[in-house]
């Protein structure tokens, strides 16, 4: 915020009395509780991977993540992840079911385009943010952290 | 095992305890904050952090999205360490492939069964 004109604070001062006051405490508890309670069901997910398959700790996270996936395309078709959501915020958008869900849902909302326009253009409307971001960050990492080894700087 | 599941619960909750604080609190939309998140799980996972992470909570560490920031930097170093730095390309969605397929396969099954709301 560099120039603000009188009639610009006057407006954020309009903006910010109006504003919701956000109950961040109770946000951030319901979020906790939530969240850590989808971990919970993750990690009995990875135990049965590492129990029934041949899995490790280590490696386990793969099938779990793409399980949790399954379970957040019937939570997303019958609506009940849209209400979760409303309730817990991040508790149900920073898991990778939350990913899911915005895949899902929005391969779901655009299906009356069509499959190829709507469900194929529109599938990662919501979640390529977080493909493109992340592969973008991971190769920038990847690349300087390789040339470190490569010159002996880091091991 | 007990113990695990008492992590896992922990430190998934935390993660989105941070995730709903830079909602709330740095006023950013849910879009930024899952970006910064799997930003962070990248340069975690840079450091050499995330695996202990993982070791110590389980799936407290691999469910939240940061997981995804990790995986896939994970990936890139695992082939970059075979084969150079093409090994980045290549390898960059090895370890996370399962996610990305679940999306897209399980994302075209929700439109067959489902339909729209509204």
């Amino acid at each position: 915020m560099a120039k603000q004109t009188a009639s610009e604070k006057s407006y954020q001062s309009l903006v910010e009395a109006h504003d919701r006051k956000r109950p961040v405490l109770i946000n951030c508890i319901k979020a906790f509780l939530v969240g850590g309670f989808i971990c919970i069901v993750g990690q009995a997910v990875t135990v049965f991977f590492i129990t029934f398959f041949s899995f490790t700790e280590q490696t386990a996270g793969n099938p779990s993540v793409a399980t949790m996936i399954f379970f957040a395309m019937f939570l997303t078709g019958f609506g009940v992840y849209d209400r979760l959501g409303q309730f817990a915020g991040a508790g149900s958008a920073v898991p990778v079911t939350g990913f899911g869900n915005a895949v899902i849902s929005a391969a779901i909302e655009h299906k009356t385009e069509g499959f190829v326009l709507g469900v194929g253009g529109n599938m990662f409307k919501l979640a390529g943010s977080v493909i493109i971001f992340g592969v973008f960050a991971a190769f920038l990492l990847a690349t300087i952290k390789t040339l470190l080894i490569y010159f002996g700087v880091v091991n | 095992m007990w113990p695990f599941f008492f992590w896992a619960f922990v430190v998934g909750g935390s993660i989105c305890v941070i995730g709903q604080l830079l909602m709330d609190v740095g006023k950013l939309t849910p879009a930024h904050t899952l970006s910064a998140l799997v930003v962070s799980g990248a340069v975690l996972d840079a450091f050499g952090l995330y695996e202990p992470l993982i070791d110590f909570a389980g799936a407290g560490a691999t469910i939240p999205i940061t997981s995804f920031g990790n995986a896939l930097m994970h990936g890139a170093m695992q082939e970059a360490e075979k084969h150079g730095i093409v090994g980045v390309l290549t390898g960059m969605f090895q370890v996370t492939s399962a996610g990305i397929s679940a999306a897209i396969i399980f994302g075209f099954i929700g439109a067959l069964l489902f339909k729209p709301k509204g």
